[in-house]
């Protein structure tokens, strides 16, 4: 595989502040942005029905030895009562392992993942990345599309998706799935890490919806129209 | 003296406008899920999602992989483990007078007595029970195979569905695959004793390749058939539990 950096398709255009010519680069492709927004909707319901789902049995382990942890508002979940909610999880669970194959099979063959997968050479610009946004460090130069940070973060999520989507099938069907099952540990540990997954991702989506909103418009609508306006790697 | 040079207004740029509306429009059928919001889409969308589900798992279902199976040191001490009926745990009949309606494409259907079902091959296993609730127990099941009272009388087993009806009008349906599976058991002791009145007696289905809800307890009829009426797949399947709910 090769580890060059992404050639991205780049146009000039105008910035509608300055009247300058500016140019633009193509960051998210069509494939791309389907994904981001499917899995969007995704997240919310099979988070939501899964509370739901996790009111039956709001607990760890055996039946016989059941400590109710915590009991979420009905309000923030979806289903209505546990077969509604199974229902939503069995329906989406399948547009969300989709979205995941056609997501992870599209950045393998086009090499697109290049821009986003955190590798080991990243490693070394977590921290000034990290003190720059949380403790107000110097900002260190912008390179490339998605920075080491970023690059930890987003290949986090697609972790969690992959981590989510095996718990499940082990949850789903044990029986099947036995040797799955064994390998995380037992039928009892696939729901904690099926749990552990929904708390990564309830942990990212703060924290990306944040960067988002801090960013503008022009970032935001990249992810609508594939195109980003100005970048600050293209800035001369 | 010249004038100085004057500034140009800021131009649109419409071919990075007319390419920003048409990418826009390529993405726009993921508002195709806004479907889900609308509730006359909703329950046959949520349906089909179930459906597919069903036809998928009964796909993976592997008849001759067997469930996890423990040692009785695992188990689940019996006091512990809940009665879980759906209405009344101990329906009013008669013991006694019981026995179990075979029906449906047999060659000998009838009645048939618990004496002539424990005089089938006895199978004793420690099998994990998973309630569709998320919880499971461990428990020791003795009783006879499915496949061996479906071949002693005479059954004919390319139909699709075994369906079951009991004291307490729940009602269930396998298919047919499931109950020939070698751990599918009607089962008539847990633990070494006869089944109490909380947990079925005096037969109840054990399959452990399914979620808790189908395995019926207080089961009076047997039935080997090609389809299932609408409104009679399952108790709780017709109020909108999956129906294979295969594990």
């Amino acid at each position: 595989m090769a580890t060059s950096r992404l050639q991205m398709d780049v146009v000039e255009t105008v910035s509608p502040k300055t009247g300058e010519a500016v140019p633009a680069a193509y960051e998210h492709p069509w494939v791309v942005r389907m994904a981001h927004w499917a899995n969007a909707i995704c997240l919310f319901v099979l988070t939501a029905s899964g509370l739901r789902i996790f009111r039956a049995f709001p607990s760890f382990g055996p039946k016989f030895e059941q400590h109710n942890l915590v009991d979420v508002p009905k309000n923030l979940t979806i289903g209505g009562w546990l077969g509604g909610a199974l229902q939503w999880h069995f329906t989406f669970m399948w547009i969300f392992i989709a979205t995941g194959v056609v997501y992870l099979g599209y950045q393998l063959f086009s090499g697109h993942y290049r821009q986003v997968l955190f590798t080991p050479k990243d490693i070394r610009g977590v921290w000034p990345m990290a003190r720059h946004y949380f403790l107000f460090g110097p900002k260190p130069p912008v390179t490339e599309a998605y920075n080491p940070l970023q690059k930890l973060a987003y290949t986090s999520a697609v972790a969690f998706g992959v981590l989510s989507v095996l718990t499940g099938l082990v949850l789903y069907k044990p029986v099947q799935f036995s040797l799955l099952a064994a390998m995380m540990g037992g039928f009892h540990y696939a729901r904690i890490w099926h749990f552990a997954a929904m708390l990564g991702f309830l942990a990212f989506i703060p924290g990306h919806l944040i960067m988002v909103a801090i960013h503008g418009w022009d970032n935001f609508y990249s992810m609508m129209i594939g195109w980003k306006r100005d970048p600050e790697y293209l800035r001369k | 003296m010249s004038a100085p040079e004057p500034k140009t207004p800021p131009k649109r740029d419409h071919k990075w406008s007319a390419m920003n509306r048409r990418e826009l429009l390529k993405i726009s059928p993921v508002l195709l899920l806004g479907a889900f919001a609308f509730e006359k889409f909703q329950k046959p969308l949520l349906d089909a999602g179930v459906d597919f589900s069903d036809w998928a798992t009964d796909k993976l279902f592997r008849g001759h992989h067997l469930a996890p199976t423990f040692a009785d040191s695992e188990l689940t001490p019996l006091e512990k483990f809940p009665y879980n009926g759906y209405d009344v745990i101990e329906p009013e009949f008669d013991l006694d007078a019981w026995t179990l309606t075979v029906a449906g494409a047999v060659d000998k259907p009838g009645e048939y007595t618990l004496a002539q079902i424990k005089a089938l091959p006895k199978i004793n296993q420690n099998t994990r029970h998973v309630c569709v609730e998320g919880w499971d127990v461990i428990g020791n099941y003795g009783g006879t195979r499915i496949s061996d009272l479906l071949a002693a009388v005479g059954a004919d087993t390319k139909l699709k569905f075994v369906s079951f009806e009991c004291a307490d009008d729940y009602y269930e349906s396998i298919d047919m695959a499931s109950a020939l599976h070698p751990q599918s058991l009607l089962c008539y002791e847990m633990y070494g004793k006869p089944l109490d009145r909380g947990h079925g007696a005096p037969l109840r289905l054990q399959v452990p390749t399914k979620l808790g809800y189908k395995q019926a307890k207080y089961i009076t009829k047997l039935e080997v058939t090609n389809v299932l009426q609408a409104g009679k797949n399952g108790y709780w399947e017709d109020q909108g539990y999956s129906w294979f709910a295969g594990m």
